[in-house]
């Protein structure tokens, strides 16, 4: 009993949040391994981007809360999301359009369209606040848990309970479903693997006939879908705060990286790692460890390697770490 | 060569005028506190600008090593307490000691094992890991009693007890040895990846400040640091400021506060003169061009003998110490030290903003760009409320939309500075006043 009591102790704690906030990372992450590949510039407006996509959806969430629209129990939201996808997508489009695609055809430095991205950061940051303000909001209003811990401790008879929240399932139904079709789209389309030549050798790809334009609009088309879905299920997981979303950048970064960049499989694991390490390293031991050894055995301590202050800083620490000892990440990726 | 120093005396004498201008319309106070700020800015881009203009190193880093350079300030400046120390100062100490002969020998056992990857990680994995062990059951404990101790009060370690304006210099000695070891490890690294992991360091720094209250006070800010200068309640009390003001018949706390601003500016303005002119020597000597020309083309300058990744090293700690005595002067200033008003947004970008709008390269852009974006900073919300009441003035008063933007033009702020580098990058991308071409 004990030893089941400990493994629902770590599949409540570790894995089950463990697995949605790395789908939210991977999310992430993907977008911004694909700006990388293909456009050769590391967007730190990627955050802002999900941001947009979130703030989006709560605006449509508010206009169809008015209209009496719901599905309970599934969040309104999520209804939401194919149109929020496109606005997304539009705004993306439109900052290409008058902030990079400029620099793009003049060839300049990958820094200084990093440097542009910060611009369209702060830009877009502000528009955030400007619209829907810098409050926290709460918007979930469909069933909070799809399994209560109440219940499972009944129906298993243990002493720690299993929760799963409505938001991390969805969060990882709507993860599979993205990332499938975004591999499908990339491997097995004509069109997807244009993208791949293009970003392979891209003179060689313009020789051959693909269209740069169209290459380039499909990547930002992406790129908006990840940012949309991705911020929206973060502001549904915790709760929506613009302020958040800057934060986010640099595990987003750190995903992509520890699975090497420009590689999209590497940037879903990389999510993974970053999630599960962040949670793993701060987690306390001290009761998984009373179920499985004798009390008399038991350290003082809480058995954590790091305090929970400490949560993000292990996603920094892993992206400094694998930076010095293994540049290319897990999948080599390419080089920055 | 006329022309570039015309547009100096331009851009300068327009500053000049702004900050005239906000003394007449709003008052001499405000004007005094933004000039304040701007000369710390002008510093901090200098240190950018050594860094990124002179040598290309992306450094995102700013913030930590402002922070570090505030942190330096407590250290400094705070009494001692006595009673903590002994309570449990010197076992932090020594576990840190320990610490750090771990991480030495781990460096040397990873030196060791260069052929045989696996006896690499697995040796200086466990090595690193024992180390840190060890350390954690040292200070645990003894960190424990020291935040325990009167916990409202101190609750940490405290400081020297020295003049606050000592802090300056070490400051710029702690960030230059922080600098170091940073540079040691990352500066391998090309553009993109340097900028993401200095800016991941600098959170990790500012997490460590965040969280260790036996060093920092943590969220919990060390409030009331000793001044360089006579507080304003002082000088209230002295007979020829009371004398001097009934003369002409003007309010006593506002000329000793400006009185005070005044004395902060001098004291900043003497940094910024003395760290301008040292850069300026810099970047004419044949070692400012070495610099450059490691800039321009890095691998020929390689071939020509020159040890770049020895200059960027140089450069990183020489750029970043100069953002340190910046944090600290900046903390100075504010009298306390809250380490959770170190954001990115404000410590980093924007100091990028001022290098780049300024123009990245010479000295004079540099600071102009620390002044120019430092005052739009601040006064974009005045403004951006009037950009707003101009758009919405064919509204009705009470239609929704407008009140929402009104309540909302603090958040313009963030827009203006957006645009403005994005403009800058597009239409100047050499800044306001361009690097001059040497021969």
């Amino acid at each position: 009993m004990d030893f089941w009591n400990a493994i629902t102790l770590i599949t409540n704690y570790i894995l089950i949040p463990g697995l949605s906030y790395g789908c939210q990372l991977a999310l992430g992450a993907l977008g911004v391994t694909l700006i990388y590949t293909v456009l050769r510039f590391s967007n730190f407006a990627h955050g802002e981007f999900m941001s947009f996509g979130a703030m989006v959806s709560i605006l449509l969430m508010w206009y169809f809360q008015s209209l009496g629209i719901s599905v309970y129990p599934i969040p309104t939201i999520i209804i939401v999301l194919p149109i929020s996808i496109i606005i997304t997508i539009s705004f993306c489009l439109l900052i290409d359009k008058f902030c990079f695609s400029f620099y793009r055809k003049n060839n300049s430095q990958s820094v200084i369209l990093l440097i542009v991205s910060i611009g369209v950061m702060f830009f877009s940051n502000g528009l955030i606040r400007l619209i829907i303000g810098p409050d926290d909001r709460n918007i979930n209003d469909g069933e909070r848990f799809l399994l209560k811990a109440k219940t499972f401790k009944k129906m298993f008879e243990l002493n720690e309970g299993l929760a799963i929240k409505m938001s991390q399932s969805l969060t990882i139904i709507i993860t599979l479903i993205l990332v499938t079709f975004v591999f499908w789209f990339l491997n097995k389309t004509k069109t997807g693997k244009s993208m791949r030549a293009y970003s392979d050798n891209k003179d060689l790809s313009l020789l051959s006939g693909i269209n740069p334009e169209k290459v380039v609009l499909i990547v930002w088309i992406i790129t908006g879908m990840l940012a949309c879905v991705a911020g929206t299920l973060y502001g549904l997981d915790k709760s929506y705060k613009p302020f958040t979303y800057l934060n986010l950048v640099l595990p987003i970064f750190a995903s992509a990286i520890v699975g090497g960049v420009g590689n999209p499989i590497g940037a879903i694991i990389g999510g993974f790692v970053i999630a599960f390490s962040e949670i793993i390293i701060t987690f306390a031991y001290r009761r998984f460890l009373g179920y499985l050894i004798p009390e008399n055995f038991l350290p003082e301590t809480l058995m954590q390697v790091l305090s929970t202050d400490y949560k993000i800083a292990v996603s920094f620490l892993i992206l400094v770490i694998v930076l010095i000892i293994k540049p290319t990440g897990i999948y080599k990726g390419k080089l920055i | 060569m006329n022309k570039h120093k015309n547009r100096i005396i331009l851009t300068y004498g327009f500053m000049f005028i702004l900050l005239l201008l906000v003394g007449f319309l709003q008052s001499w106070n405000v004007s005094l506190a933004i000039l304040n700020l701007c000369i710390i800015s002008a510093i901090m881009s200098l240190g950018i600008n050594i860094q990124w203009g002179n040598s290309g190193i992306v450094n995102f880093g700013a913030m930590g090593f402002a922070a570090l350079g505030g942190l330096c300030c407590v250290l400094v400046s705070m009494p001692i307490t006595n009673s903590v120390w002994q309570l449990g100062g010197f076992k932090v100490l020594l576990a840190i000691v320990i610490f750090f002969i771990f991480i030495f020998i781990t460096n040397r056992i990873w030196k060791f094992f260069k052929h045989s990857p696996k006896k690499r990680i697995f040796y200086s994995v466990s090595i690193f890991l024992i180390g840190f062990m060890t350390m954690r059951l040292i200070a645990d404990p003894a960190i424990q009693s020291i935040e325990s101790f009167e916990s409202a009060k101190t609750g940490y370690l405290g400081g020297v007890n020295l003049p606050i304006i000592f802090s300056w210099p070490i400051a710029g000695l702690f960030a230059a040895f922080v600098a170091f070891l940073i540079g040691k490890i990352a500066l391998g690294l090309r553009s993109d990846y340097l900028a993401i992991a200095t800016l991941g360091i600098s959170e990790i720094v500012l997490y460590f400040i965040k969280n260790e209250d036996w060093l920092t006070r943590g969220v919990k800010n060390v409030n009331g640091l000793p001044r360089p200068v006579p507080y304003e309640i002082d000088l209230q009390n002295t007979d020829w400021l009371i004398k001097l003001t009934e003369n002409y018949d003007l309010s006593i706390i506002v000329v000793s506060s400006i009185i005070v601003k005044l004395a902060y500016s001098s004291l900043f303005l003497l940094t910024l003169i003395i760290i301008f002119i040292f850069f300026e020597t810099v970047s004419k000597s044949p070692w400012g061009r070495m610099m450059r020309a490691i800039r321009d083309n890095e691998i020929s300058a390689n071939a020509m003998g020159k040890d770049v990744k020895k200059r960027h090293l140089q450069v990183f700690v020489i750029g970043s110490a100069i953002i340190g005595i910046a944090g600290a002067m900046m903390t100075t200033l504010d009298g306390q030290f809250t380490p959770a008003s170190y954001q990115p947004i404000r410590y980093t970008f924007l100091i990028w903003i001022m290098v780049i709008v300024g123009g990245s390269g010479n000295n004079y852009g540099a600071v102009l760009g620390g002044f120019l974006i430092w005052f739009f900073w601040v006064e974009s919300e005045p403004l951006g409320l009037w950009i707003i009441e101009l758009c919405t003035s064919v509204l009705d008063d009470d239609s929704l939309l407008k009140n929402h933007l009104l309540e909302s033009a603090a958040h313009m702020r963030l827009i203006m500075m957006g645009l403005t580098l994005l403009l800058a990058l597009r239409f100047a991308p050499k800044g306001i006043i361009e690097e001059q071409k040497r021969i």
